[in-house]
């Protein structure tokens, strides 16, 4: 059956049965793999989206709760004119990936977060972080989180 | 093992190499090198080789030197790598030695996984594995067991692991390759310009005559350079004129993986392509002896039940009609009468036979029963299997069609993985194409040993009209791993009237000797190190630093336990039983002005220090450490001293150190796989608990001493001495040992 929504501000019809998980339609039907499948079971969160603004770990999500809803994949985090986001550039300033493989998860996790409190203090990052990285990158992705949270704060007074 | 590839070779997989072995094998190896060109260069041995690899690789306007670079017309350079990088930034490092020693402009090189074909075989790496040939003597000292008896048996080497990349691959043959392209360069350049080479210098991909003022590009030279024989043993730089090497420039392959862009294997697809997953033998050694196919095939999606040996699959459109379909089945399978072993009854063996006392191996020296005399101190460790939890699981897609098969996917060895697959399926080597992609995280998993998935996918892939992607779901990864050993060890030691070891015996259980990849790094009189073998049906393999995790642990606990009993502090301790003047002293005392060791504490922590040689690295934490309220630790702060002889990339040495001691953390606190009636008792992520941001390390302070000794390992070396660094911080803040591993299911029970 056709499941309508929005996926990175495109509309989208997706063919799939309705416990179909959202990780599968976005990975399968939709061929955006930018999106990982970890565990199967929300524990890692290598597979987390924004669902109408919301972390989501999508591989738990069946395709069918998201009809109607705006989903925000890693694709979808760049600028139009392919700049990346500024949790992207402090993810590569701070060179937080190892394998790589989470961190799709571990900046949308991120972009939620900071999305929601501005700029994150440690133990908001503590609460919010909880997307397992086996290459222990942990670190770094807390550096990252306040670097690009204090670059945001420098490009406004920049701007003033 | 049946199929032996190189029938010139016995296998020795069981005992520890003697010397004799390593000749030979070493002339075997050098048969690799002779296939694949001697130092480098198959244009001087092999031209059917040479004609391969350029055929692989070389496009119009391209020039490949040595296999492993290629310059084009327009400057681009293109490195081949025989290395998978798994995430520890090795091709950076490799690119980095390669373009130093060419002078290459930095923003013009690319670096791209070598082809999984013969010609591209590490020679480096088989040369550096052995020290007879390759000038570096002792480098075998440092390597698994598992390694060499892989090499014995193979000649398909492209493997990563052993944190080799940088010191073998790297030193052996990127740093000499870029030298001695650089000089074919110069010497094209001298005879355009009708000058000597010595009056000419290089910088930034061009050959430059200083005194006329005139250059020439890399790519003008290179069609003609490539005709040159190359010098195979060619004069490097001097480490003090180094700009790329020792500097923290950028990872290349970070962009891909911030944007989404990156493609492992688990996101290949293809037209037409299905998805299976899999289902083996809950108990290791279980056959397949029954299933009802139907209830598989009444999901919507699905297409085929596939029955092997040992497991079923189910193939569908997609991932989730395969996975409905494969728990919609209720297959039976037998135990192959292992469905009595347990983690209880492992231990219970480990325990007999130590307690018997007839090791299978021993290393060490003097009289040590003498030694010990009546009343010595004594402890029993016990450690548990550990599951890799790379963060993808498993996936590669094959497809079969005009009798050809290709299989793409990320694994530690591609060329050995072809070789598995034209075994399975019996066709040429020649048919069998193995394209690697991306890895998400290995730590070990993805080595040749044990790669069932190759098996597998093959076995599906030559009974399918279509292409299949085989995933693994993070349920069959945990309960079918490849575990580091479960492990047990007796460890006794006296402590003389001096205040110094007299005696030290560490008797261990698990699979097979540790002796190969562990360091003892004490300088005792009398030491023995004795290992009892005992297998039980699960698989146990190369978990990142392979024997030295469980091995630093036992003796870093114990030397803190010595040195409490002996009423000394930790430090000076240890202090006292490394030879003066030796790197592993520089190491401790570092460590121990960097922590501030000796000065007060807050409430409640306590200060551990532990210091472990792997991979011919040293490296030593201190660990602040404290128990929060529900009897777990919280690890406060860590300061590391590493002496790796020399570093290439600072910044990506520190992160893999960090990661190194996240793991070590992670797996002494929380990780375990038991195993009941035979099989594994974890179903997931959810009860194998793997260490989340909150109880990272918040300050990791991390310095590298360059002693200018033989390159060491880096990926590797930093997880060994965070567990007893935390367990002997444990034991000063709360004065209880930690002796059995996780720390969490001793805080519960």
């Amino acid at each position: 059956m056709a499941i309508e929504l929005t996926v990175n501000g495109k509309a989208v019809s997706i063919d799939a049965e309705p416990d179909t998980p959202l990780l599968w339609a976005i990975r399968e039907n939709l061929a955006l793999t930018g999106t990982k499948f970890g565990c199967g079971v929300a524990a890692c969160g290598a597979c987390s989206v924004h669902v109408n603004g919301e972390i989501t770990r999508s591989c738990s999500v069946p395709v069918s709760e998201v009809a109607g809803k705006s989903v925000t994949t890693i694709e979808g985090l760049k600028a139009a004119d392919g700049t990346l986001h500024k949790v992207q550039q402090a993810w590569i300033e701070l060179q937080v990936p190892q394998c790589g493989y989470c961190q799709s998860g571990q900046i949308m996790a991120a972009v939620a977060l900071i999305n929601q409190t501005g700029s994150p203090s440690d133990a908001q990052i503590d609460d919010a972080m909880t997307n397992i990285c086996r290459c222990g990158t942990y670190p770094r992705i807390r550096k990252a989180i306040h670097a690009a949270t204090g670059k945001a704060a420098a490009a406004v007074q920049g701007d003033a | 093992m049946a199929d032996n590839p190189n029938p010139d070779f016995e296998e020795t997989t069981e005992t520890a190499p003697k010397k004799k072995g390593f000749k030979r094998r070493a002339f075997l190896i050098g048969g690799i090198a002779v296939v694949g060109g001697g130092l480098f260069g198959i244009s001087i041995a092999d031209s059917n080789a040479a004609k391969t690899a350029a055929s692989l690789t070389q496009g119009k306007g391209e020039h490949l030197f040595a296999t492993w670079l290629k310059i084009a017309d327009d400057d681009r350079i293109t490195i081949y790598s025989p290395h998978t990088d798994i995430g520890q930034g090795s091709n950076t490092g490799l690119a980095q030695m390669l373009a130093e020693e060419l002078d290459a402009a930095w923003e013009k090189v690319k670096l791209v996984s070598a082809p999984a074909e013969l010609p591209f075989a590490n020679t480096g790496l088989g040369r550096g594995f052995l020290g007879e040939i390759s000038g570096y003597p002792g480098v075998i000292n440092g390597i698994p067991q598992s390694f060499l008896s892989f090499l014995a048996r193979s000649m398909n080497l492209q493997i990563t692991g052993g944190s080799t990349a940088l010191r073998f691959t790297g030193q052996v043959t990127f740093q000499r390759v870029g030298a001695a392209v650089r000089l074919a360069l110069i010497e094209v350049a001298a005879k355009r310009l009708g000058v000597q080479p010595s009056e000419l210098m290089t910088a930034d991909s061009k050959v430059i005559h200083a005194q006329s003022g005139k250059s020439l590009r890399y790519g003008e030279l290179a069609s003609e350079a490539a005709t040159l024989s190359l010098d195979n043993e060619p004069q490097l730089k001097d480490p003090k004129n180094y700009k790329l090497m020792r500097t923290s420039v950028p990872r290349l392959d970070l962009p891909a993986k911030v944007d989404g862009s990156a493609q492992y294997g688990m996101d290949f697809t293809i037209p037409g392509m299905r998805v299976a997953t899999i289902m083996a033998a809950p108990v290791r050694g279980g056959k397949l002896t029954s299933v009802d196919v139907a209830p598989a095939m009444a999901v919507k999606g699905v297409e085929k039940v596939i029955k092997l040996d040992t497991a079923v699959a189910v193939v569908g459109k997609g991932y989730w009609a395969a996975l409905s379909g494969l728990r919609a089945l209720t297959p039976q399978f037998s135990d192959g009468g292992n469905g009595g072993f347990s983690s209880t009854s492992i231990f219970k063996a480990y325990d007999d036979l130590i307690a018997k006392g007839e090791p299978d191996g021993e290393a060490g020296e003097g009289d040590v029963l003498a030694a010990l005399g009546a009343k010595p101190v004594e402890a029993k460790y016990q450690v548990p299997f550990l599951h890799h939890a790379m963060m993808e699981p498993f996936a590669l897609t094959a497809h079969h069609q005009d009798g050809k098969l290709n299989i793409w996917g990320g694994m530690q060895d591609p060329l050995a993985s072809k070789m598995k697959a034209v075994e399975v399926s019996g066709l040429d080597a020649d048919a069998v194409t193995f394209h690697p992609m991306l890895i998400g995280g290995s730590f070990g998993r993805r080595l040749p040993m044990y790669m069932e998935i190759v098996e597998q996918v093959t076995k599906l892939a030559m009974q399918l009209p279509y292409p299949v992607k085989l995933i693994w779901s993070r349920e069959e990864e945990v309960a079918q791993g490849a575990y580091r050993p479960q492990s047990a060890a007796r460890l006794r030691g006296q402590v003389g009237s001096d205040g110094k070891i007299a005696a030290y015996l560490n008797d261990y259980a698990q699979t097979e000797s540790a002796e190969a990849e562990t360091t003892f790094i004490y300088d005792l009189p009398v030491v023995a190190r004795r290992n009892y073998d005992y297998a039980s049906n699960q698989i146990t393999g190369a978990w990142r630093s392979v024997n030295s995790t469980q091995q630093g642990f036992y003796n870093e606990s114990f030397i803190d336990e010595l040195a409490h009993a002996a009423k000394v502090d930790p430090v000076e301790f240890r202090r006292r039983h490394l030879k003066p003047g030796s790197r592993h002293l520089a190491v401790l005392d570092e460590v121990a002005k960097r922590s501030g060791w000796g000065t007060p504490t807050a409430e409640g922590v306590g200060r551990g220090v532990a210091i472990v040689e792997s991979f011919k690295t040293i490296v030593a934490h201190v660990i602040e450490a404290r128990l929060k309220e529900d009897g777990t630790p919280k690890v406060l702060k860590v300061t590391t001293v590493v002496d790796a002889g020399s570093i290439v990339n600072p910044d990506a040495a520190a992160a893999q150190i960090e990661g190194g001691t996240i793991m070590g953390l992670s797996s002494a606190i929380g990780e375990a796989i038991t195993i009941e009636k035979g099989a594994v008792q974890q179903t997931n992520l959810t009860d194998y608990p793997i260490l989340q941001l909150a109880d990272a390390p918040i300050q990791h302070d991390i310095h590298f001493l360059n002693s200018g000794a033989p390159m060491g390992g880096i990926g590797e070396p930093g997880v060994p001495p965070a567990a007893p660094a935390l367990a002997n911080a444990l034991f000063a803040a709360t004065g209880k040992r930690v002796r059995q591993l996780p720390i969490l299911a001793q805080a519960k029970a």
